[in-house]
């Protein structure tokens, strides 16, 4: 009887152990859709058209850019980095990290902007400037296929908890957050549109309502607009924090870099 | 932060109010550009097929084949073919010229399109004849829509 | 020069009708856009597009606003003999933008 009694407690225990650890270890709410699935046809073409693509115009200037001499010096990312197929194969997936030397989580133009300010001794790059999307756009396509893979625990997990928060976080006129529309109604329609899930494993993309290449923050500074709210300047560390978030949210699912959207 | 809102909503408003919105062409408006073009000659339907989405999910890149059944010899050609979009504010959007090189007298492009409407080819042929198609797009978000967004 | 792509094939026989495809970076500006102060931005926009080969015109588009943005079009050449096949961007402001690639002709 005693042996018994005390077994079940083990195994209850044990079992309240398991379920303890798991909860603690952030669920994914959904199935991870791309926004291409959310696509029309003529758009999905358009995307897959490695020639047609708009994207690849930057994407083409990214290449320039790479091996162009900046700063006192006359380095350029070449000098240091040698070929970006190989030495940044797989960068973009890991972005946004954490960076020990800047005591927070940065993006990938961030990362861009310190190396050309700290080693090129170069000027930054604004963002949406057709440089840093090039540069940006040219790096994330040479992880393309490549599964997004972003660390979320140790240093990286306040910016994480900050960005999940700002995802589930009502503002605005509108008072809707992000999950309003991308959880909670991905793949019910907004008018004639339907709405995805509103992942970033495409971006810097192509967007068909702005004509030309957009970053993560342009996108979410219009989504912000959109339910007025007054969007946070690029760069801010609570898109940052949002970035993480989101590329986690859509762990797994592969670079698409340049995406093209509506 | 409510009264930033609202003075953010009143002024968007206003600015809606003020600019001046992308006309829609009439029929008058696109014959008009068709004359321009192409004088007062009789439109034949046949030789020309334009093959346009059914539905665009975004008028501003609407993918747009057009090709024309003509031999391309010395005697009988394309020499130029325009393409018109009957409810553009300006319902002229291409004009393409086959030089002597030409392989098959067909293009493909992306055109803008403001909003559910015909779209017209017309091809001149060397004979001075004028061969025509038209296809019906229907169109989600319109091109010339105006952004009252600052991104 | 804003940035172009072309795509003409390696290699083609005489009397092979080949695909020619060209894209270019521009906004193609339509006239109906405004910037963050609420001014219109006006129209600028690529007029012409010419392809010439061997010595004559391939194709040449005369563009308006109603054309999408970073402009391209796809269209066939006959390959006659080995040369480049030159393509030229005009904007309305006239800058002039060049590409070019070689056909090799058998």
């Amino acid at each position: 009887m005693k042996s018994v009694g005390a077994r079940a407690v083990a195994g209850l225990g044990l079992c309240l152990l398991i379920a303890g650890s798991r909860a603690a270890e952030p669920v994914r709410p959904q199935q991870a859709q791309s926004d291409y699935a959310y696509l029309s046809p003529a758009l999905r073409t358009l995307q897959d058209d490695d020639f047609a693509n708009p994207g690849m115009l930057w994407v083409d200037r990214g290449q320039q850019l790479w091996s162009e001499a900046a700063g006192p010096a006359g380095q350029s990312c070449q000098s240091c980095h040698g070929a970006a197929s190989v030495s940044m194969r797989a960068v973009a997936t890991r972005y946004p990290a954490w960076s020990p030397a800047m005591g927070r989580v940065i993006n990938l133009e961030q990362q861009i902007n310190r190396c050309r300010v700290g080693r090129l001794k170069a000027a930054a790059w604004d963002y949406e400037s057709e440089e840093l999307l090039a540069l940006t756009a040219y790096l994330s396509r040479q992880a393309r296929g490549l599964p997004v893979d972003v660390r979320i625990d140790g240093p990286a997990g306040l910016s994480f908890e900050r960005g999940r928060a700002f995802f589930y976080q009502r503002r605005g006129q509108l008072n809707l957050s992000c999950a309003s529309c991308h959880e909670q109604h991905a793949g019910s329609h907004l008018g004639a549109e339907t709405i995805p899930q509103g992942q970033i494993n495409g971006f810097p993309v192509y967007r068909e309502l702005w004509q030309t290449m957009g970053s993560t923050h342009r996108m979410f500074a219009w989504c912000n607009e959109a339910v007025r709210a007054e969007p946070y300047p690029p760069g801010s560390q609570d898109y940052v924090d949002l970035e993480l978030f989101e590329r986690w949210r859509g762990g797994g699912l592969l670079i698409e870099t340049p995406a093209v959207r509506r | 932060m409510k009264r930033r809102e609202a003075l953010l909503a009143i002024s968007g408003g206003v600015l809606l109010s003020v600019l001046p919105l992308p006309g829609v062409a009439s029929d008058a408006e696109t014959a008009e550009a068709i004359r321009l073009l192409y004088g007062e000659r009789m439109l034949n339907p046949g030789r020309v097929t334009l093959k346009l989405p059914a539905l665009a999910e975004s008028g501003n890149s609407v993918p747009l084949t057009l090709d024309i059944d003509s031999p391309m010899s010395g005697q009988d050609r394309v020499m130029r073919a325009s393409i018109f979009a009957s409810r553009n504010p300006r319902p002229l959007v291409a004009t393409a010229l086959f030089g002597p090189h030409a392989g098959t007298p067909s293009f493909s492009t992306n055109i803008r399109l403001s909003g559910t409407q015909d779209v017209i080819a017309i091809a001149e042929m060397s004979d001075q004849t004028l061969w025509t198609s038209q296809v019906r797009v229907l169109v989600t978000v319109g091109a010339c829509d105006v952004l009252q967004m600052r991104f | 020069m804003p940035n172009s792509r072309i795509k003409v094939p390696e290699q083609a026989k005489a009397g092979d009708k080949v695909e020619i495809r060209a894209l270019i970076m521009h906004p193609m500006e339509n006239g109906f856009n405004f910037d963050s102060q609420g001014t219109t931005i006006p129209v600028h926009i690529i007029t012409d597009f010419v392809c010439a080969y061997d010595g004559a015109e391939v194709l040449r588009v005369q563009l308006q606003p109603g054309l999408s943005a970073n402009p391209y079009f796809s269209f066939y050449l006959t390959a006659t003999r080995t040369g480049p096949v030159n393509f030229t961007w005009t904007d309305q402001d006239g800058t002039i933008t060049t590409n070019s690639a070689t056909l090799q002709v058998t």
